[in-house]
């Protein structure tokens, strides 16, 4: 995309290059695209082919040793077999990103079967694409938020968030009135009436920025940014080194120090890949604009939930969405501009 | 072949060597081994639990261990550096200098190596990072950059000692042809090990505490004055326990590097100290916090005021020659220069970068039991084999050991 039509304004930083594949989102190779393979992509294709002589001989060595015991003895019921065969694959299985449409399905299919073997119910798993044509962004009304954390609470069930840690994306800020945006004099952990006198509420969470450090910084390519702007995690390949939590402007990212739970009754079971399917312990997790809506054409759960309105999501390319209006005819910034991330998430004011 | 077969025989007689000595050798193997495996115990808690076993959290993310790894990589690049002067300038003072030099970033190395993968979330994961099987996301990714050159300089550190010590061990003269090559490279490799691990940090914007032109230069200065500090303490426990030969003149030519380096490392926090405190911007919050603590919370206070008083008194003790020429005392300044330096390149560095938080949030960290217990037992396997790699090199310089044709 070239400047004179790009959707936003953004401070010139000498990036030309980067900001050209801005409004597609391919800097960070994170599409899945059917446009013809570089030669970065046929190095992975034979990386996926090498990965699977990995597996096989791995496999053998363990099975020689008798590692595996679970998966050939003769006491383990069927059930038992399956499960720790289907463990083994989903160890050995590619990033996401570079998987075809058959070897998503195929760990999809696993980690559905897996998930009924253990809980006894079926979960939906998607693995749907950016559309075309289509980037995310996002709008907060300073003016009009009150604090009530109903979008915490969305959040946090619709996306299957550990509860015994009490992890949560989404904080708001209270802040004073009368001290400006003063984040360090703000509460973000408050339990008491809101809104309180003489305050404002301000929230933060994973910005999506279009220029993401944390991205930049994954040594294994765990984390991308996909076509429609949102920065996803590819929970099985993350390796758990937390760089791109130490890289992150905005507080954006969580880890899973320890197993997460969730109650079997409050799973959300309408999951997406990339989104809020199980997570594990040891891996990073944030904010994906709740992929698994959006990429259905639905609001993202904390945009559904805010009584007040301050929340506006939408498609950034299309000229007739709110978002579009908003940036056309409100006098908006984003937090921390100077440090060039480009974030796809503005405020404003009434 | 007939290499392979003297470098069996090179194992078979090592080992021997290293299970036999003096009952304090015994004592010092046997405690070594004992913290060995209470870290390891530790460690397996840590896996079972996941890292809520230390004492990081969102809001600090990374802690003693990657406090310990940055640390230990200066240690390692500074080892080497006294190679230089002694196999290229033929300064034959240096020359055992070496390879306890050597021995001791092979040993600082796996201790860094084993420091990265406790802090690791998943190590089990960790062969998603392996070029060929796994996605290498390099040269984007610093921590890409950081793991091929520790790999290719523990491989390097092992490759040179062992041809030197394996042409000995048959009673000849290493081929200089052979091993300078490699010591220059090793040399250039250590300072690249040292630079790309200070651009860890130094390239992210959302720190502004490390994300500052100086952090690179001072990671050199301050490992060139800690890691030989390690090295004249390293050779007086030496000279004191075996029968192996440290000249003087050796221990105070190098007393000379580490005097230098740590004027140097002294003028950099000087310039730091400056830049944030003359005209402090909001970015020099976490110097603050770090100095003068923020709101009451004061936990690392008490670290780093120790270090720059040990670092300033024994920087100056170093600068007067009267005072360095005293070996004994020499030894005291370098055992105070080495911990000051610890506390700054590890805790006084990492942590204070992650407080205030990107919203100015304080929330302090102090490291749990079972961290605790996993640093000193990683501690404690990189003395166990520094030990061992010690051992046998200084048997095999002194002629003990020998090949033997059959
Ligand atoms: S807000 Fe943080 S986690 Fe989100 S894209 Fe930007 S840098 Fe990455
Ligand atoms: S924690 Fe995971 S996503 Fe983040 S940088 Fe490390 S491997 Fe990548």
């Amino acid at each position: 995309m070239s400047e004179t039509n790009k959707k936003w304004y953004s401070l010139n930083l000498n990036r030309s290059k980067k900001s050209e594949s801005c409004g597609c989102g391919s800097n960070s190779g994170g599409c899945n695209s059917d446009k013809p393979k570089d030669g970065f992509d046929q190095i992975m294709d034979i990386s996926m082919s090498r990965r699977t002589a990995f597996t096989k001989i791995t496999a053998g060595l363990l099975i020689g040793a008798g590692a595996v015991s679970s998966s050939c003895s003769i006491i383990g019921s069927d059930e038992s077999k399956e499960k720790s065969a289907m463990e083994w694959e989903e160890y050995f299985k590619g990033n996401y990103k570079l998987m075809t449409d058959e070897e998503k399905d195929k760990s999809i299919n696993r980690l559905v079967r897996s998930y009924e073997l253990n809980h006894g119910k079926k979960i939906n798993i998607s693995s749907k694409n950016a559309e075309e044509n289509v980037l995310f962004g996002y709008a907060f009304n300073i003016s009009k938020c009150q604090g009530y954390m109903d979008c915490v609470n969305a959040c946090v069930e619709e996306n299957n968030q550990d509860r015994t840690s009490e992890m949560q994306y989404i904080r708001i800020h209270e802040m004073k009135d009368g001290k400006g945006f003063n984040f360090e004099e703000a509460d973000d952990n408050y339990y008491h009436e809101v809104p309180a006198d003489g305050h404002f509420y301000m929230g933060t969470q994973c910005f999506h920025c279009d220029n993401p450090p944390c991205v930049e910084v994954c040594p294994v390519q765990a984390t991308w940014k996909e076509k429609d702007g949102i920065v996803v995690i590819d929970y099985d390949w993350c390796i758990g080194c937390r760089y791109c939590m130490a890289a992150c402007p905005y507080d954006g990212r969580r880890f899973n120090w320890k197993t997460p739970e969730v109650p079997e009754e409050e799973v959300n079971k309408n999951q997406h890949y990339l989104g809020n399917r199980l997570r594990k312990k040891g891996v990073m997790e944030k904010c994906t604009f709740c992929i698994q809506r959006s990429r259905e054409g639905k609001n993202p759960a904390c945009v559904e939930a805010c009584p007040t309105g301050s929340r506006t999501f939408g498609n950034l390319l299309d000229p007739n969405s709110t978002i579009r209006w908003i940036l056309d005819n409100k006098k908006v910034f984003r937090l921390k501009e100077d440090l060039g991330t480009e974030p796809k998430f503005w405020y404003y004011m009434d | 072949m007939k290499t392979l077969k003297v470098f069996g025989s090179l194992i078979k007689d090592a080992f021997l060597e290293v299970t036999h000595g003096s009952r304090a050798y015994h004592i010092w193997m046997g405690v070594l081994t004992l913290i060995m495996l209470f870290g390891m115990y530790n460690y397996s808690i840590q896996l079972e639990q996941g890292l809520s076993a230390t004492g990081m959290t969102d809001r600090v993310s990374w802690g003693l261990y990657i406090s310990n790894f940055t640390f230990l990589v200066g240690v390692a690049a500074a080892a080497v550096m006294l190679v230089l002067p002694a196999y290229v300038l033929k300064n034959i003072d240096f020359k055992q200098a070496v390879l306890i030099g050597e021995g001791l970033a092979v040993s600082a190395l796996l201790m860094c190596l084993a420091f990265v993968v406790a802090d690791m979330g998943g190590p089990a994961r960790l062969w998603h990072m392996i070029p060929g099987i796994g996605v290498f996301n390099f040269p984007n990714s610093m921590l890409a950059w950081d793991v091929i050159v520790l790999n290719g300089y523990l491989f390097i550190n092992i490759t040179i000692p062992l041809y030197i010590l394996i042409m000995r061990y048959q009673g000849k003269t290493p081929n200089p042809k052979i091993y300078i090559p490699g010591v220059f490279l090793s040399v250039f490799w250590a300072v690249a090990i040292h630079m790309v691990t200070a651009f860890l940090y130094q390239g992210l914007q959302a720190r502004p505490f490390w994300n500052n032109a100086l952090l690179g230069p001072r990671f050199l200065a301050s490992a060139f004055a800690a890691g030989p500090a390690l090295i004249i303490i390293v050779l007086a426990i030496i000279r004191k326990f075996t029968a192996f030969k440290i000249a003087d003149e050796t221990i105070k030519k190098i007393s000379m590097i580490v005097t230098v380096a740590a004027q140097i490392n002294l003028i950099m926090l000087i310039s730091e100290l400056f830049k944030e405190f003359y005209a402090p911007t909001h970015h020099s919050i976490s110097a603050v916090y770090l100095f003068f603590g923020l709101e009451g919370k004061t936990a690392l206070l008490p670290w780093i005021w120790t270090s720059i008083s040990l670092n300033v008194m024994a920087t100056i003790a170093l600068t007067f020659h009267k005072i360095r020429n005293n070996l004994n005392i020499l030894y005291v300044l370098c055992g105070m220069l080495f911990i000051a330096i610890w506390i700054e390149k590890g805790f006084g560095l990492i942590v204070p970068g992650f407080i205030p938080g990107p919203w100015g949030k304080i929330s302090e960290y102090t490291p749990s039991f079972v961290e605790i217990s996993v640093t000193l037992g990683i501690w404690a396997m990189g003395a166990f084999i520094f030990t061992i790699l010690a051992k046998t090199g200084i048997a095999v310089e002194m002629g003990q050991l020998v090949y033997k044709k059959k």
